[in-house]
């Protein structure tokens, strides 16, 4: 049997020296089985999920880097990267918003972000600023008298196993693609909920209350899902731009909606983009996607993607159920020398079911954008219906936005409908604001932010008004 | 043996007396052709066509170009034109007729221009289409001997079109064919160029045919091609179209016939004030498959692009769409329009439709849209409730789905050949047969 040979392999490198390697916090460089074991023990994972992360990875061993993406980078180094470094010392961190970059310190005033949440952002000690302690427990208090688990997803593996067992990797599998497979051989933290049937979330999840998560890791997992008439939204993410020293960022996200259950899911990514050639800068390459398996269920992404080198990300949506409702709503910006290769897809099997995807990009700069979607109409997806329009506006004559859209309509009973625009912002439209004593970077922003205003207006209030002012520092310097 | 290897065995024997670069251009492309074989549905230009129904075929070459003069009379189009007339490829001189073709146009079969003006095309044959364009491009180049060329020389108006027939016999082994279209329009020169593919209700042929069309400033051509050929017809065909200043040129690519049919149109639009018209019909039943992949180069500043493609797809049939649109870095003032609408008709077909654009300039104007629906039943029960009944009414609404595109052909004889095909071929539940009727009536009377 090959999964006892496996077993057997393992417990032999164990003896190899690694448990008494798990004192030590930082793995070295390099990714093997015993790397994986390490992760697993660490966490103090069941046997089960250790033999899954292996069987992942032997599925990623065997895949090869999809190349088909318009994005261009130099080949990753696998062996380069450790997996696995335990959350930083209170004492390693700075001390105080003193010790931390000043050029980050302008730009969380521009976004007007709260002293004390600045200096979590900036990776100050947060009990050196405040204590988070009482924010987490009153919220914790409310979520449990719901009946609402939102843990890690290393708790949740420690105490809710069978949940765990039931869904994840049942909307994305192991060997899904080349990231996903990477993430479920060495995800080390993540989100965990679960929302009863019935329970109407109280309150906005976010990741930013969960008590760690200022060490997110490079390799998250999520898995939230949604019991029979359960709502829940969730955010991820924050607009501040945020310190971290992984290049590499491979997520994974599942989501699963049961009958008549709605999940929103928004996020807003500012990763490092990198200095001006480019250099440096975070790669993102996130698979997310929400499984609507119970009839009349509901799944909404909406992302605000501005930061990161390279953005390769699709969040998509199964309709299987009845009437179901996939939607996706997306603004993704990119200046400097970013590339973005973003988009969804809304595979409709169910009967009825529903979807929209509204796409906006802007490209300044250097940068090159893409959308790319994919909109599958099953045979038996008797009257489904579709609605894209995706639009790109272009600031500059050095950046490039492109649109592929696929879609693969098997049903004459479905209406399929795309529209797509690239154009840049109008002379006459700035011309007139200009008239009228604006000045030509205000203009800009205000064009710029009517033109995201089907998707802003999806976001939560305090993320949308979050959203605007980000959106004006992305592309400061990018007119004149 | 593998597959390229096979199709390459049925090469013929060179003649001695072929020109150098001819014999060295063969060489190439089968070459070439051997090395990369017949493309698989994972490469992404054939992700939704599968060749291997040519792949696996055994095609000979055809040894004469007989084809029964009535048979053709009855089915050429009913249009006064000059005609060159091909049959499995082989020219057929009988059946040509380009009489009264003014002095500053030549209209020849490739083989003739080979043999009497090598150096005169030489250079622009295959200039467009290389070896690398597909696995079909090189082993056109490997094959091809025949075919047609026109030449225009600058201020040529030719008034009547000029159609180039391509028939398909029904043999007892099927061949395949590879003719190579070549055309060369001088500076302000016009013309009209229908290739048409028809043949016997039982042919079973592949053709593989490679179009260059090359425009010199201010040179307009219209290029009609009308595909009716059997339905177990397999054909693959790309246009390639390379246009300088303020030139123009209009494609119509009407496709009605054959099992397989996979159509590559580009256009590159080098110079300012160029201009590329798409439009494109499709109908297909049955088990018919139909891919078109579109692009246009929008290599300079203020060239325009304008696309409109419309599908039919009942029974199983299968259709695919991919329109690319790209605008090179610091090709300004672009306006490029794209527009594909399906109509499924049965359960069963399928349509996959992709259309793209690849932007590097910000002073565009830029958009695509794509469609894909049934017919409105508001608009069915509008109709019925004055009077029409219902499978008069769908008839009535899917004609003037395709009418969008059709207005916009210029030649009313394949105008009306096209809607009478649509008509005459639509399911039960759509009876036409009164209106076309009626329509015979009128037009006899």
């Amino acid at each position: 049997m090959a999964s006892e040979e496996m077993e057997q392999l393992v417990r032999r490198e164990y003896k190899q020296g690694f448990v008494t390697d798990i004192e030590s916090d930082t793995l070295p460089p390099g990714l093997d089985e015993s790397v994986i074991a390490f992760i697993s023990q660490k966490k103090g994972e069941p046997q089960w999920m250790l033999d899954w992360r292996l069987e992942a990875y032997h599925r990623w061993l065997e895949m090869t880097t999809p190349s088909w993406a318009h994005l261009d980078y130099p080949p990753i180094d696998y062996q380069a990267i450790s997996y696995f470094s335990a959350p930083k010392k209170p004492e390693d961190r700075p001390q105080s918003l003193d010790e931390v970059d000043p050029k980050l310190l302008e730009t969380y005033e521009k976004l007007g972000i709260p002293l004390h949440e600045r200096a979590a952002l900036a990776g100050v000690a947060v009990d050196a600023v405040f204590d988070s302690v009482s924010v987490t427990t009153t919220f914790k208090e409310k979520l449990g008298e719901a009946g609402v688990i939102f843990c890690s997803i290393s708790e949740a593996i420690r105490d809710y196993p069978e949940l765990v067992q039931q869904y994840l990797g049942t909307v994305v599998p192991q060997s899904d693609n080349y990231f996903a497979a990477l993430n479920s051989a060495v995800f080390t933290d993540g989100s965990f909920v679960y929302v009863p049937e019935g329970v109407k979330c109280p309150m906005e999840l976010s990741t930013y209350f969960r008590i760690n998560a200022a060490n997110t890791g490079q390799f998250e997992r999520t898995l939230i899902i949604c019991d029979k008439r359960a709502q829940v939204s969730y955010l991820e993410g924050c607009t501040a731009p945020q310190r971290d020293e992984n290049q590499l960022h491979a997520a994974v996200v599942e989501l699963v909606a049961l009958e008549d259950a709605y999940i929103k899911y928004s996020t807003v990514q500012n990763w490092y983009p990198g200095d001006e050639d480019g250099k440096g800068g975070i790669y993102n390459f996130v698979t997310k996607r929400g499984d609507c398996r119970g009839d009349r269920s509901r799944i909404s992404w909406t992302q605000v993607e501005t930061g990161s080198a390279i953005t390769w990300k699709y969040p998509s949506c199964m309709l299987r159920g009845k009437d179901s409702v996939g939607e996706f709503y997306s603004v993704a910006v990119t200046n400097g020398r970013q590339q973005a290769d973003t988009g969804t897809k809304m595979i409709h099997l169910g009967e009825n079911t529903r979807s929209t995807i509204i796409s906006k990009g802007i490209a300044a700069g250097r940068s090159d954008q893409a959308y790319r979607g994919l909109v599958k109409v099953g045979s038996r997806a008797k009257g489904a219906r579709n609605y894209t329009q995706c639009d790109s506006l272009l600031i500059g004559d050095q950046c490039g936005a492109h649109t592929f859209p696929y879609q693969e309509i098997g049903n004459s009973t479905s209406t399929v409908e795309h529209e797509a625009t690239t154009s840049k912002i109008a002379d006459d439209q700035l011309f007139y604001c200009r008239a009228r004593g604006i000045d030509e970077e205000d203009a800009v922003s205000m064009i710029v932010n009517g033109f995201c205003k089907d998707v802003f207006q999806e976001l939560p209030m305090e993320f949308a008004v979050e959203a605007e002012a980000l959106l004006n520092v992305t592309l400061e310097g990018s007119v004149g | 043996m593998s597959a390229p290897q096979r199709f390459l065995e049925r090469l013929p024997a060179r003649r001695g007396d072929e020109p150098s670069w001819v014999a060295a251009r063969r060489q190439a492309g089968a070459a070439r052709f051997e090395a990369i074989g017949f493309p698989t549905r994972r490469d992404e230009e054939w992700k939704y066509t599968d060749v291997r129904r040519i792949a696996d075929g055994d095609f000979g070459l055809a040894t004469h170009a007989d084809y029964d003069r009535d048979q053709f009379e009855s089915q050429r189009l009913a249009l006064d034109a000059y005609q060159l007339v091909f049959v499995d490829g082989r020219f057929n001189a009988e059946l040509s007729d380009l009489e009264g073709l003014p002095a500053g146009a030549s209209v020849q079969p490739l083989s003739q221009a080979i043999d009497q003006d090598a150096e005169a095309i030489g250079g622009s044959l295959g200039r467009l289409a290389g070896v690398d364009f597909s696995p079909f491009t090189a082993l056109s180049t490997a094959f091809a001997d025949e075919g047609a060329v026109i030449r225009l020389a600058p201020g040529t108006v030719v008034e009547k079109p000029i159609s180039l027939v391509m028939l398909s016999r029904a043999n007892d082994v099927p061949v395949m064919s590879h003719p190579r279209v070549l055309i060369m329009a001088g500076a302000n020169s016009e013309a009209t160029v229908i290739e048409h593919y028809l043949g016997e209700e039982e042919a079973a042929n592949f053709t593989n045919v490679v179009t260059e069309v090359l425009l010199e400033r201010g040179a307009i051509i219209d290029h009609y091609k009308l595909q009716e050929a059997s339905l177990s017809d397999l054909h693959i065909a790309s246009i390639h179209v390379d246009q300088t200043r303020d030139s123009r040129f209009n494609s119509f690519n009407l496709s009605l016939g054959g099992a397989l049919v996979r159509n590559d149109l580009v256009a590159d639009l080098n110079a300012e004030g160029a201009e590329t018209g798409y439009n494109g019909l499709f109908f297909v039943q049955g088990r018919q498959h139909v891919d078109n992949h579109t692009l246009v180069n929008h290599n300079a500043p203020r060239t325009f692009s304008n696309e409109n493609y419309k599908g039919i797809l009942d029974d199983r049939a299968h259709g695919v769409f991919n329109g690319k649109v790209y605008v090179k870095r610091d090709a300004q003032q672009i306006e490029a329009y794209q527009n594909n609408a399906n109509l499924l008709l049965s359960d069963r077909a399928e349509i996959d439709t992709k259309p793209e654009l690849v932007i590097y300039a910000d002073d565009v104007k830029c958009s695509h849209g794509a469609t894909t629906g049934q017919l409105d039943e508001e608009a069915v029960y509008g109709l019925r409730a004055r009077g029409i009944d219902e499978p008069m009414a769908r008839a009535l609404l899917t004609l003037a789905f395709a009418g969008e595109v059709m207005e916009q052909v210029k030649l009313h004889a394949i105008a009306e050949r096209v809607e009478r095909a649509v008509a005459g071929r639509l399911p039960e539940r759509f009876n036409l047969a009164d209106l076309v009727e009626t329509a015979e009536a009128v037009q006899e009377a």
